[in-house]
């Protein structure tokens, strides 16, 4: 993931770098390549989603998002976002802070553990559970006897989904809590603030913005999740069926329409993530530029 | 959409309140990935005669079907689409070894066969396997490496060409390698090849199900495509069975009997007939006889000697298959 940090306007170094003093020339080709590329990765595939999705008119759209199987797939994208972007928060929050400010062994290490989610294929992070949980695993027989549904019921799409989705937050907040440093942290403990009115009142403030940006990126990717999900979901219609499953099976039955209308629900909920974002950083930009140090 | 939802609940709950004959209420059904609308109309066909049943549906391919249910996936019944994975849950105790005597033609309610769609008024004019290997014919079907569908098609070309050639190995061997000579492009799965076909407009003759045909006829419009049927392909068995191990621990091995027995009722077959898959009974056959025209049917058993010798002969790692496959 790209770091953001890396935008940051800097009016310091502007005079001398070296992307300012580029010719013209240079400037608009570097441009027009950006935005070529934006135009055929991201808008024109996002205008086949939609274009496809109406292409047998507003009715038909309709009716094929009320359907059943649909809707309930609707309903269990949102419940498993529901807990896991939560989770996520409180895990990656815990994470973040432990590592940003205190000295302890094996810090390296948890950084590493941190991004593993990100290093490998989401196809193995379900098949982690299947061999955790899983009939032929050791925990199988016991999770059995006791009548308790984890694998191809909604808790194993809800562990795969916070698998995949653990290091959005932590990842967010890490840089901007280390660049921070302890200071303000310290500053408010030794006027006497408790460890929580630390937190709440002088160190939340100072994230805020990039926690938020870190749990708009997790849903995103939460609601989205495909191949993890789809090795631990069992694929049972209205009961472990998540929008993107869904949308594979109804394109597989050429009903593309209904896979269209889906995929367009499940890229509407990104571009509204997406407009959110740009709106507060809109709305909030100096704050934000202020939180992020320099 | 809440007060559909608030329907849907009334609706439930009314079922859930009525009681019904069997020992379990509800029933998982592990089925192929491209069923989802057929067994749609079958479960609610079977529903009304059984009030306070449910039956749920899970689709996906079937070897990833088998080794969820070995993994745990709690389906009393499965409907696949490959005889071998069904073997596959024989060798991990889940279904019973003599499964295919349990129910008539094999446990195999319906069937298909490998068939042809070509374009619109047929301008190759291809009719058989024979015009498969014409340098001026381009065929689509997917990479059997990784496709079911795309084995069907290879056995298929297979059994054609050791009638043909009377079973001289070479000779049959060529004349497969010159069909797969022909494919332009080989897709992962079914879904992939008919996009290539239809949407990039690559290939003259796709070959799939003839159960695919339908929907794909409906999806990108009948005016454009027109199925051809060979004169001899293979018999794509559609197994059914109970998974014991599951349905005992549920107690709902008479339902699951119930269910697969009802497959095989008119009412079923009809529904069945149409979604495009081929039925024994009679009636019903003939009442669709228009749809499915006359082809003779050859089986895995009679040509190659059953899956297991297929398997160890043909897709092995270095068997027939990658011969061929690897020559192109």
């Amino acid at each position: 993931m790209a770091d953001p940090h890396i935008e940051t306007y800097d009016p310091e170094h502007e005079a001398t770098s070296a992307a300012i003093t580029e010719s013209r020339p240079a400037r608009a080709v570097l441009m027009a390549i950006a935005f070529v590329f934006l135009a055929l990765f991201l808008v024109l595939p996002l205008v086949v989603v939609f274009n496809q999705a109406f292409a047998k008119g507003l009715e038909t759209y309709l009716t094929s998002l009320n359907d059943g199987d649909t809707l309930s797939a609707i309903r269990l994208t949102l419940i498993v976002a529901a807990i896991s972007v939560p989770l996520n928060l409180v895990f990656g929050l815990a994470a973040s802070w432990a590592i940003a400010k205190f000295e302890f062994k094996g810090k390296a290490f948890l950084t590493t553990l941190i991004d593993l989610p990100f290093s490998v294929s989401p196809v193995i992070s379900g098949l982690v559970y299947v061999l955790l949980f899983g009939a032929q695993s050791a925990l199988g027989p016991f999770l059995k006897a006791h009548g308790i549904e984890i694998l191809f019921a909604v808790p194993g799409i809800v562990l795969a989904t916070v698998f995949v989705t653990f290091p959005f937050v932590a990842r967010e907040l890490i840089p901007l809590m280390q660049e921070q440093g302890t200071g303000d942290e310290e500053a408010a403990l030794s006027l006497g603030a408790s460890g929580w009115q630390t937190f709440w009142y002088v160190t939340l403030p100072n994230i805020k913005w990039g926690l938020l940006y870190g749990v708009l990126l997790c849903n995103a990717r939460a609601m989205g999740e495909f191949g993890a999900v789809s090795v631990v979901s069992g694929h049972i219609r209205g009961q472990t069926n998540t929008m993107p499953l869904h949308v594979e099976i109804l394109y597989n039955e050429y009903n593309a329409v209904g896979a269209f209308a889906v995929a367009s629900l499940l890229a509407g909920l990104a571009l509204v993530t997406l407009v959110l974002k740009t709106v507060l950083e809109m709305r909030y930009g100096a704050e934000i530029a202020a939180t992020r140090g320099h | 959409m809440k007060r559909l939802l608030l329907a849907g609940a009334a609706v439930a709950s009314l079922l859930f309140a009525s009681t019904s004959a069997f020992a379990a209420d509800k029933l998982l059904n592990a089925s192929y990935d491209v069923g989802r609308e057929l067994f749609v109309a079958i479960n609610k066909a079977f529903v009304e005669e059984h009030p306070g049943v449910t039956v749920d549906q899970s689709h996906a391919g079937t070897s990833k079907q088998a080794r969820s249910i070995v993994e745990g996936l709690g389906a009393d019944v499965v409907t696949f689409n490959q005889v071998p994975d069904i073997d596959f849950l024989v060798k991990n105790g889940y279904v019973a070894a003599d499964w295919q005597k349990a129910l008539p033609n094999n446990a195999s309610p319906f069937y298909s066969l490998p068939s042809f769609l070509v374009r619109a008024g047929n301008p190759k004019n291809i009719r058989d396997w024979d015009d498969l290997v014409r340098d001026d014919v381009q065929v689509i079907f997917p990479n059997p490496k990784t496709s079911g569908n795309a084995r069907y098609t290879y056995l298929a070309a297979t059994a054609y060409a050791k009638e043909k050639f009377n079973n001289d190995e070479a000779k049959v061997k060529d004349f497969v390698g010159k069909i797969f000579a022909h494919v332009p492009v080989f897709d992962t799965g079914g879904r992939g090849a008919t996009t290539t076909f239809a949407e990039r407009g690559i290939g003259d003759v796709l070959i799939t199900f003839e159960s695919e045909t339908q929907g794909i006829a409906r999806e990108y419009g009948t005016d454009n495509y027109q199925p051809v049927t060979p004169s001899v392909s293979l018999l794509a068995e559609f197994p059914v069975a109970i998974v014991d191990k599951v349905a005992k621990e549920h107690g709902s091995e008479d339902l699951a009997k119930t269910y697969l027995d009802f497959l095989y009722t008119p009412k079923a077959q009809e529904i069945e007939a149409e979604y495009s898959l081929r039925v024994h009974d009679e009636a019903v056959a003939a009442k669709f006889k228009d749809k499915f025209p006359q082809v003779r049917l050859v089986t895995v058993e009679d040509v190659f000697g059953g899956w297991e010798k297929v398997q160890a002969e043909h897709f092995a790692e270095g068997g027939l298959l990658d011969q061929i496959y690897g020559n192109r």
